[in-house]
This record gives structure tokens, C-alpha cells and sequence, in this order.
């Protein structure tokens, strides 16, 4: 049987209770969700973009919900600031905004999902889960839609450009395997412009999975860069649904890196809808023991003369899972589509394996696509130079494995930021495993 | 301060080197010539540990210690350098820090400390004046898009910052790039110490022109078969090698 | 001149027919359309087979009726009417020995190119045509003989070496690999057989010629190549069909084995009729190929150019077992007015320091679909193993489709995979370039594709690569846009 139905069944019996916790804009969505979910159920491995993750086991523990809003305390150790730039922190502890100042004001909005609902009823209206009639939604969204009680907005209005990092801190929670079901809904209006940091880190050692459906609304010449990072544990899940709309003129760079956890999957699909629209993805994972890291992505273009770019990096050793599909969509006049897509990957371990698919799909001719895979080792030349020179080949093995990272890390554009990740990756191949004892992290405890 | 007693060598289960023996005292320069195929390269490669080289017999003995017994890092902190023929392209490793991790391991080796920031971009930067390197240098990858002159230059610049007590200058086939052996041999000249000694392998007399080694080898089959001072090379420049074969038994 | 010089080749490129579009005019023997057991027990009997090989018809058979028509390719193929079909044409007519041949059928063949006659043979090339069902003719088959090469159709082969049809026949394809195997390992009419014994390299190309002549026939060709430790063959395989309004279906198995030390190369120019501008008629060509590096240090290259069928469904796949096996994908396939074709290979690497290199150029026209798919897996013994793959694609006009869906599973650390891929126009500059300097722009194009294709053309035998450059130019008149 299914490991949805035991969602199914607890919506139907507390479908009230989940109300109660949230908005009822939000709560206008559940039914839908579910007669989608009944309809459709869970993807297999036989569908082409689950091939490399089980969603019905990954969903199959008998996991709690926080339907009660229990609020549940959290250590603030978590600061991750980043030196050097200004910073507006959010903590997040499973879908709730537990700390930092909510912005509510003509030019932006940063705080809870039903704060927004209730403020900006129009808004949330126009944006909320408004693409899942079209068949864009999947079954994770739609699991997210039917239970989710809360989550984070970040509005950004008209020319406004918000100079502050906005930095959200996802703690995952509770004294008992949860099941999250968390939503982020950004949304820049036309020549709007942020940075956006989301960090997600575990604060506990239980089983929990997190289920997160990001929507994020670029309009015309808007600027976002969004940037994620996983540095959790072992008995830490993600599965992330990302659903992006680039109006005309709009520049995205999106970043996601996962340096440890446990099984993390990201969906995310990026549409650039008007010309001239482009898109800059990137993605670093170093996996180790037994986590399973399966980034699938769609770069769809539906207008003329876009701009996409891909680059994804896996290091894996233990027996860890990279997986990664990246299909770039050039739909039928979709003419000077500029499209690149590069992943490279290093097996460090006999156990480790890696899936690597990049795919082209092209309706349109006068295009200019590329796209590329590598699977291999380090260079043994490239070592024993180092040898020569005094460095051990564990060294040297490090070295080169940060110069693999360095060219994705490179492609973040605000400098502090970009010190601080590579001295995040630096760190993550120092010592092995769980980010407590990396000490980045905790500036101040 | 280098022994080497009748060393045997194999690479992919052939035996290349059949019973070297060849002693270097401080200060010394000692050219190794030869035809293709001889057992130059495999010598040089066998001094400084590469992996894909056994030795099945004899011995060799640095500043009194068992050379062999050495992984390549522990014989490169104890003082061996070799300025590669063919310098390998390290993407992405900028040269910041691979010669930090360079100069930090040896310390580490020596007891000493790590270098700190300041102090080691004043060893780059007092390094790089004096073999004519500008700034931007070192903040490129490992030779990574160098031309063949830089590549050079960039040797020769690591061999300032790591302060050999042995060289070893593999120019086996460049014989014709009269830009590389320039530049190798008169940086090695501008950084020689009354101390440091060196192994320049080359075909060419022109090399050792600029070198002017103490001594010269010459190696048929895998064996020394001739050892004798500078007036040996300019026979080998006139003649080439076969008048040396029938030394051979 | 307003118009960009691609524009203008459109108007003027007068249309091309299908060179191969005639019908034979020779009595055949059809039996009626329908596909039931009695029907295989027919085809069966009528080969006068062994009892073995009926039972081998009847499980595929009965396993294919539990199957349903696969759809996960990017290619929309309608259902087929599977009742609608005759599974057996023999155009030699009744009257005649089995050694005369038909000179109407003789006359086809010549006009095709391929002359049976073995004075007129092109030298160095031994030919098997099979027409419809049957085998017509095998030259060289005495000469071959000589050195202990069987060449021969497979229902020969089947009367005179059943000991090894028996022991390879389904060992490399089963016939529950996919739903076009169980369905030909049913109903396979003819196709050819290859034995290439220890330590003898084959003197001449082998090579087959497959036609389809008569109405609502389908073709279930089956070629078994073996070649023995220290052999080497190189072998071709060419088709073509006449014009018709129905689709006709051609579903063929090749089986190749490569024992150690051994060396196969395998050609195929496939022109089957693509169909009309409007997409109506042309063939559907849905082929499993599969060759086993069985031995250490065996060698298998496969190399391809495609440019009929109306849907094309094939993906000629090397298992490299022996440990330092060598095997090569080289492929050209074009596409035009409404052909959809969805090609490309499975590397999958058993043994340990085994290589493949994989090249594949599309070229898609009209409002053609063309698509590459292909996987490369390594296994957790295959140390040390590489591949490199490089697909490129050229777009020829803003209706056609061009796609890459290429698969990578690597399960050991010491192997190294390389892909990479390239989509993209034919280039303005290069087209001006050429007019320019004279050259018509039809001609430009044709010489464009041909460079664009040299690397995989280059790997064809020299004859067969004159007919393969002419063909592609062929393929795309009347198509750039």
C-alpha cells in the first residue's frame, strides 16, 4: 500500500485541527491537494524524475505532524552570520518563524505565511500554490498543500531594492520523528531586488523529514539571488519541491549546497517565461556515509533570447547517492536561447555511486545548447606533482577536492558570502561528518 | 650526500635501471646524458618516489638516510626538488595555496609552526622579485593555462620558496626548446648555494653550457657506463652515443 | 538579398523523390494477415524447422501476448494493428529451385545497387539479399567457405549448422529483452548468419541487403553474428522499401557474440521509406541490436547512419564483459518532414579496463523529432574503465525537434565518463560563406551536414561511405528552413 494514504487518512480525520492552525486562504488549498493526491498518488522509480529516489519509503515512516502548534523550543547557537555583511536573521524551527523582526512595510514584507494571508489577502491570492491547476504541481507539493499550516513570505515590492541579506535558519525539531511540511513564498515585483539565504540545520538527532515547496515570483527586471544550504544530520530528510516564474528581464542565481544530511532531494523547476530572462543554477554536494543527494532540475524556456546556466558539482565518498538530472526545455519559438549545463562528479569510494543525466529538449532552432558530464578521479599527475613538493597525497587529495568546489562557489557573486561558503567547504572536508562540531556555524553560543 | 648502490628499477614489471651506482658530494653538478629510452627519466622518477616506479634491488642514501624508505612528500621536506620536464595544469588549486600547504607541510616536518598570512606573502612576494615574476602570478591555478616559458619560470620559482639541497632538472626532450633550458638553468645558477647540488638530465650538450656540471654521466641500457668530467660532453655533442656501446661489456 | 541564404534554399530546392520508392512485379506467396499460434506453427513449418525452434517461437510468443507496445520513447508511435499484418512474404514464387533466382528479382537488386550476379559483384563484397521473408540470394558463399566462414541466411543455418544457431540464438537478446524482441523472436522470417571460426579474419565485407516489396507485410529480420577468438569481420547491412501509403513494420533482432581477441564491425545504412512530406506512410523500423564482448580484449564498433523510416526505435548496444574489451558507437541520423526517430546506444561495462567511445550526430529538418538516448553504466568491476561520449545536434528549421536524454550510472570509483553535448543552428556564417564563394546554397547545405558528419562517415567501409555522404544530401533536400 502506499505510504500517502496514511496522510490521507490523518487530513481526513483532522482536517479541522490543521485549519484551526492556519489561515483559511491557505486552507482554501487542502482540497484540491488532496483529490490530486488521491488521483494521482505518489511517484514510483518508474517515473522518469523519481528514477534514483524512492518518495514512497522516504514518506513510509509513521512520522507526527505538529497539527497542535505546539510551539517548540529551539537553541538560538545557530547564528551563522556572515562577516563582513549585513544581515536580517531568521530563525525558522520547522515551519515557524520562531526569531528575527517580521518587516511589514510599502516596500517589503518578511514574516509568517498567515501573517501575509491575512495582511495581503489579494496578494497571497494572486501567488499562493497559483501555478497547480496547470499541471505543474507534483505530489509533494500537493502533500505539502493539504497539510501545510505555516511558512515564511518574503514580498519585495515594485523597484524596491532590499540591500540586507535575508538570512532564514531552518532548525528541524521536536522530540519525535516530525514530518515538516514548510512553504517559503518570495516574490519580487518588477526591478525588485534580494538576497536570500536560507540554512537549514537539524536540532535534534530524531528521524524528521521536511517537505518544503518554495514558490518564487520574479517580475519583469527583477534581481534574486538565493542561495541554500543543507548541513544537517544523518537522520535528517529534505525533500524540496522549487517552482520558479522569471517574467522578461529578470535575473536569477540560484545556489544549493549540501554538505551533509541525510537523504536530500531537490525538484526545481525554473521557467523563464519572458525574453531576455536568465538564470545562473548552481549546486556543490559532498556526501559521505550513507546520504543520498538527488538534485533533479528543469530549465524551461518558453520565451526568446534567455539565458540559462548550470553548473553541479558532487564529491562522494562512504557509500553515499549522488544523483543528478538537469533537462534544459527549449519550448517552439524560444529562438536565441543561450543554455549551458555542465555537472561533474568525483567518486572518492568503492561504494560510492553516482547518476548523472543532462538532458536537452529543443523545439526551437536557432538555439546555441550545451550541455556536459564527467564522472572520474583525481588526477594522478596533478598529485604526485604535489607529493614532489611536500604535500601529502591527503593533502593534496583536499586540496584538489576545494578546487573542485571552488568553481561553483566561485559563481556566488557577493564576496563575504562567498568567503564564507568555501570556508564552510573547506571545513566540511577537514572533519567528516555532523555540523555541530564544525564550529562555523557558532559564532557565538 | 647522495649514495646510490646498484640499483635495479622496473616500471609496469620491465626492468629499466640494471645496477646504478652514482655518489654526488655537496655543491656538486652532475649531468646525466644519454639516448632514448636509456633509463634517465626512470632514474630521476625513481629519486623522487614516483609510485609508478619499483625498485627491486640496491640501495640509495640521502644526507646519510634511507632515501627509499621515504614517501615522495618525506624526500621532497627532506630536500629533493624536481623541476618537472612537463609541469602538470592543477585547475582551480590556486598557487597561493598550493605553496602555503607546500611550505606549512614542510615546516610541519622540520617542528616548526605554520607560516602565518603575513609572513609567507613576504616569502612569495621577496621569492617572485627575484626570479622576475609579477603579482598576478600567484593567483592563478597551478599552471594552469602557462605557457611553456611560464611553466619553466613557475619551477624554478617553487624550487626559491622550498630551498632544495638537491635539484634534479629533467630536460630529457626539450633539448630543442632553447627558451626552457635557459630559463632552468639560469635560475638554478641565480639560486645555487655553495651547498645545493643538482642532477641535470638532457640529450644536449647546449644544457650544460649553461649549467657547466662538475661531472658527467652517460647512461646506455639502463647503466652508467661512462663517468667523466665536462670534456665527456662535448665528445657525446660531436660524436652522439654509439662510440660509448662498445664500452658497454 | 533580404533573406537570410537558409530562407532561400526552401524555395529553391526542387523536391526529391525516395530513389528506392518502386514496387517488384514478382509472384509472391503471402500468407494471410493475422498473428496467432497457428501462424507461427505456419512460418514455422514452412522454414521446415527443427521442433526446438518452434518451441523458442511459441514461448516468445505466448510471453509477447502478456506484453503491451511499450510508449517511453520520444517518438509517437500509433498502436499497430498486429492482426492487420502478414508475417510471411516469399517473393521466389513456387515453380522455381531453390537455387535459380527470379530475374525480376535479380533486376531489383541491380537496381538497388546490389547485383547478384557475383561477376558484377562489387569486389570484396559478400552479399545475403533478403527480400520480404525470405533469403534470395548469398554470393560468395563458396569462397567463404574455403576459409571456414558460414555466411548464409538464417534458415539455412538453421538446416545445416543447428548446433550453433542453438547455442547463440537468444543468448545476447532474449526474448523477453522488450516487446519488438519477444514479438520477432516469434515470428523472425530471415535475416543473415555469420560464423567467422578461430583466427580467420574475414577476406571481404558481409553484408546484407534487406527490401521489403510486398503490401501490408511486415519484416522480422534476424541476424546472429558469431565470431570466434582472433576473428575479425566487418559487416553491412543496407534497406530500403517502396513508397506506400501504409506504414509497414520492420522489427528486427542482431545478435553479434565476440569472443576473445576478436574484432567486429558493424555498418548499417539504413534509407527503409521515410514516408511522404505529410508524414503519410514510410516504415516503422523498431530494432533491437546487441553485441556481447564476450572475450578479454574483444572489439565491437558499431556504425550507423540513418535516414529513413518514418519512426525509427534502435539502440545497437555493447555488453563488454571480457576485461579490456573495446567497443564504439558511431551514428548520423537525419530526420526530415515528419520522421521522428529516437536512437542511440547502451554502454554497459562489466569487465575491468574495458573503453567505449560513443559519437552521435543528429541532424533534424522539416518537423522531424530527433532524439539521442543513450546510457553508459559502470559496474562495481569494471576498474578502471572509460567512456566518452559527444552527441551534437544541428537544427535545420524552427519546427523540428532535437533532444538529448543521456543516462550515466556509475557504481566504481576507478572508471571515468565523460559527456558532453552540443545543440545548435546551421550556421549562418558558414551557409554565406559558401554562397559567397559560389556554391549553391542546396550544395552548401549537403556540404555542411557532410562535414558536420565526417567523423561517423569516415567510420564506414570506403564504398559504402561515398553512398552514405550522397544519401545524406539526399535526405535533407527540399528540408532547410
Amino acid at each position: 500500500m502506499s505510504s500517502i494514504n496514511q496522510y490521507i487518512d490523518l487530513y481526513l480525520q483532522h482536517a479541522d485541527l490543521l485549519n484551526q492552525g492556519s489561515h483559511p486562504l491557505i486552507n482554501a488549498h487542502r482540497a484540491a491537494a488532496l483529490s490530486g493526491l488521491q488521483t494521482h498518488g505518489l511517484p514510483s522509480r518508474k517515473d522518469e524524475r523519481y528514477k534514483y529516489t524512492d518518495i514512497d519509503k522516504a514518506l513510509a515512516p509513521d512520522y507526527g505532524l505538529n497539527l497542535q502548534r505546539l510551539s517548540i523550543p529551539f537553541s538560538t547557537r545557530y547564528q551563522c552570520r556572515v562577516p563582513g555583511m549585513r544581515s536580517r536573521l531568521y530563525h525558522v524551527v520547522d515551519d515557524t518563524l520562531a526569531g528575527g523582526d517580521i518587516l511589514d512595510t510599502p516596500q517589503i514584507f518578511v514574516g509568517p505565511l498567515t501573517l501575509f494571508a491575512e495582511r495581503y489577502p489579494e496578494k497571497f491570492k494572486k501567488y499562493y500554490d497559483s501555478e497547480s491547476e496547470s499541471g505543474k504541481s507534483n505530489a509533494l507539493a500537493r502533500l505539502n498543500t493539504m497539510l501545510v499550516q505555516n511558512g515564511i513570505v518574503v514580498f519585495v515590492a515594485k523597484g524596491y531594492k532590499e540591500s540586507d541579506l535575508l538570512q532564514f535558519i531552518n532548525l528541524s525539531a521536536g522530540g519525535v520523528p516530525m514530518l515538516t511540511n514548510r512553504r517559503q513564498l518570495i516574490i519580487l515585483e518588477s526591478g525588485a531586488e534580494a538576497t536570500i539565504l536560507a540554512c537549514n540545520h537539524s536540532g535534534s538527532q530524531i528521524d524528521h523529514l521536511t517537505n518544503e515547496v518554495v514558490e518564487v515570483w520574479q517580475e519583469e527586471g527583477s534581481k534574486l539571488q538565493y542561495y541554500t544550504i543543507d548541513d544537517t544530520v544523518a537522520s535528517d530528510s529534505i525533500l524540496n519541491t522549487t517552482h520558479i516564474v522569471q517574467s522578461a528581464g529578470s535575473r536569477l542565481e540560484y545556489a544549493s549546497i549540501t554538505l551533509s544530511g541525510g537523504l536530500a532531494r531537490r525538484e526545481v523547476d525554473i521557467y523563464l517565461r519572458g525574453a531576455d530572462a536568465s538564470v545562473q543554477a548552481s549546486g556543490f554536494v559532498v556526501g559521505d556515509g550513507e546520504q543520498h543527494v538527488d538534485n533533479n532540475l528543469l530549465v524551461v524556456h518558453d520565451a526568446p533570447a534567455c539565458q540559462s546556466d548550470v553548473l553541479y558539482k558532487y564529491i562522494l565518498d562512504g557509500q553515499a547517492v549522488g544523483a543528478f538530472a538537469g533537462k534544459v526545455y527549449v519550448s517552439p519559438g524560444a529562438e536565441q536561447t543561450d543554455s549551458q549545463e555542465t555537472n561533474a562528479n568525483m567518486c572518492m569510494s568503492p561504494e560510492a555511486r553516482m547518476y548523472t543525466q543532462p538532458m536537452l529538449e529543443i523545439y526551437a532552432d536557432d538555439v546555441k545548447c550545451n550541455h556536459g558530464s564527467t564522472v572520474g578521479q583525481f588526477n594522478d599527475n596533478a598529485l604526485f606533482y604535489m607529493n614532489q613538493r611536500g604535500i601529502s597525497p591527503e593533502d593534496g587529495r583536499k586540496l584538489l577536492q576545494q578546487a573542485f568546489a571552488w568553481d561553483v562557489i566561485e559563481r556566488i557573486p557577493l564576496l563575504p558570502l562567498r568567503q564564507r561558503l568555501m570556508r564552510m567547504v573547506e571545513s566540511r572536508f577537514r572533519l567528516a561528518d555532523s555540523c555541530n562540531d564544525c564550529g562555523i556555524c557558532i559564532s557565538k553560543v | 650526500m647522495l649514495e646510490i648502490q646498484n640499483l635495479h628499477a622496473s616500471v609496469e614489471g620491465k626492468e629499466i635501471l640494471k645496477g646504478i651506482n652514482l655518489h654526488i658530494n655537496p655543491g656538486e653538478v652532475h649531468a646525466l646524458m644519454g639516448p632514448n629510452g636509456s633509463g634517465k627519466s626512470t632514474l630521476s622518477n625513481v629519486l623522487v618516489g614516483n609510485p609508478l616506479y619499483t625498485v627491486t634491488q640496491g640501495t640509495i642514501t640521502f644526507k646519510g638516510k634511507d632515501l627509499l624508505a621515504m614517501p615522495a612528500e618525506r624526500r621532497s621536506h627532506e630536500g629533493i626538488f624536481m623541476s618537472f620536464q612537463q609541469p602538470v595544469e592543477i585547475p582551480g588549486v590556486s598557487m597561493n595555496s598550493f605553496l602555503r600547504a607546500a611550505v606549512n607541510a614542510k615546516r610541519k616536518y622540520m617542528g616548526q609552526p605554520p607560516i602565518s598570512g603575513a609572513e609567507f606573502l613576504k616569502l612569495i612576494k621577496e621569492k617572485r622579485q627575484l626570479v622576475g615574476l609579477d603579482d598576478s602570478f600567484t593567483r592563478r591555478g597551478v599552471n594552469e593555462g602557462f605557457s611553456g616559458g611560464e611553466r619553466k619560470r613557475n619551477e624554478i620559482f617553487q624550487m626559491a620558496v622550498l630551498e632544495p639541497v638537491l635539484t634534479i632538472l629533467d630536460e630529457t626532450d626539450s633539448g630543442l626548446d632553447v627558451d626552457a633550458l635557459r630559463i632552468v638553468a639560469e635560475g638554478f645558477n641565480k639560486l645555487r648555494t655553495p651547498q645545493s647540488s643538482a642532477i641535470c638530465i638532457t640529450h644536449y650538450q647546449r644544457m650544460l653550457d649553461y649549467l657547466r656540471p662538475d661531472v658527467v654521466h652517460v647512461m646506455l641500457n639502463g647503466c652508467i657506463v661512462k663517468t667523466g668530467g665536462p670534456e665527456l660532453a662535448n665528445r657525446i655533442e660531436e660524436e652522439g652515443f654509439d662510440w660509448l656501446k662498445n664500452v658497454e661489456n | 538579398m533580404s533573406q537570410s541564404p537558409d530562407n532561400s534554399i526552401v524555395r529553391n530546392i526542387a523536391d526529391k523523390e525516395y530513389e528506392y520508392g518502386f514496387t517488384t512485379d514478382v509472384e509472391t506467396e503471402i500468407i494471410p494477415q493475422g498473428l496467432s499460434e497457428e501462424v507461427v506453427r505456419l512460418i514455422s513449418a514452412k522454414k521446415g524447422e527443427p521442433e526446438w525452434l518452434l518451441e523458442f517461437r511459441l514461448e516468445a510468443f505466448r510471453y509477447w501476448q502478456t506484453l503491451e507496445q511499450p510508449s517511453w520513447g520520444h517518438v509517437d508511435l500509433p498502436p499497430i494493428d498486429y492482426q492487420a499484418i502478414s508475417y510471411y512474404a516469399d517473393p521466389r514464387g513456387k515453380k522455381r529451385g531453390p537455387t535459380e533466382i527470379d530475374p525480376e528479382l535479380e533486376k531489383t537488386f541491380n537496381k538497388l545497387g546490389i547485383p547478384l550476379n557475383e561477376r558484377l559483384a562489387l569486389s570484396g563484397v559478400a552479399v545475403d539479399a533478403v527480400m520480404d521473408s525470405v533469403s534470395v540470394k548469398t554470393t560468395f558463399k563458396q569462397q567463404l567457405a574455403e576459409r571456414g566462414i558460414i555466411f548464409c541466411s538464417i534458415s539455412e543455418a538453421v538446416a545445416n549448422h543447428p548446433e550453433l544457431v542453438r547455442k547463440y540464438l537468444g543468448s545476447v537478446v532474449p526474448y523477453r529483452d522488450n516487446y519488438f524482441a519477444a514479438l520477432n523472436s516469434a515470428v523472425f522470417s530471415d535475416g543473415s548468419f555469420v560464423y567467422i571460426p578461430k583466427g580467420v579474419r574475414c577476406p571481404m565485407e558481409l553484408s546484407t541487403y534487406f527490401r521489403i516489396n510486398a503490401i501490408n507485410t511486415g519484416q522480422f529480420e534476424r541476424t546472429l553474428i558469431v565470431c570466434d577468438d582472433g576473428g575479425y569481420v566487418s559487416y553491412l547491412e543496407g534497406c530500403t522499401a517502396p513508397m506506400r501509403d501504409e506504414n509497414q513494420l520492420h522489427a528486427a533482432i542482431v545478435e553479434i557474440v565476440v569472443c576473445q581477441d576478436a574484432e567486429v564491425k558493424y555498418s548499417t545504412v539504413q534509407n527503409w521509406y521515410p514516408g511522404d512530406k505529410e508524414g503519410k506512410g514510410g516504415v516503422y523500423n523498431l530494432v533491437t541490436k546487441r553485441g556481447l564482448l564476450r572475450g578479454d580484449r574483444s572489439k565491437l564498433s558499431w556504425t550507423q547512419v540513418e535516414t529513413g523510416s518514418a519512426i525509427t526505435w534502435k539502440y545497437p548496444s555493447c555488453v563488454l564483459k571480457g576485461n579490456n574489451s573495446v567497443a564504439e558507437f558511431y551514428s548520423v541520423a537525419v530526420t526530415n518532414n515528419h520522421q521522428q526517430a529516437d536512437t542511440g546506444t547502451k554502454m554497459v561495462h562489466l569487465g575491468s579496463n574495458t573503453r567505449s567511445t560513443i559519437v552521435s550526430k543528429g541532424i533534424s529538418a522539416g518537423h522531424s523529432q530527433n532524439t539521442y538516448r543513450g546510457l553508459v553504466r559502470m559496474g562495481n568491476r569494471a576498474d578502471g574503465s572509460r567512456n566518452y561520449s559527444s552527441c551534437d545536434s544541428l537544427l535545420l528549421s524552427p519546427t523540428c525537434g532535437a533532444h538529448t536524454f543521456p543516462y550515466v550510472d556509475v557504481n566504481n570509483p576507478t572508471c571515468v565518463v565523460e559527456h558532453e553535448a552540443t545543440t545548435s543552428k546551421i550556421s549562418e556564417d558558414q551557409l554565406m560563406y559558401c554562397t559567397q564563394r559560389g556554391i549553391p546554397p542546396e550544395e552548401a547545405v549537403a556540404l555542411i551536414v557532410n562535414g558536420y558528419a565526417k567523423d561517423v562517415l569516415n567510420k564506414l567501409p570506403m564504398e559504402f561511405a561515398v553512398e552514405a555522404q550522397k544519401l545524406l544530401s539526399v535526405s535533407l533536400e527540399g528540408s532547410v528552413g
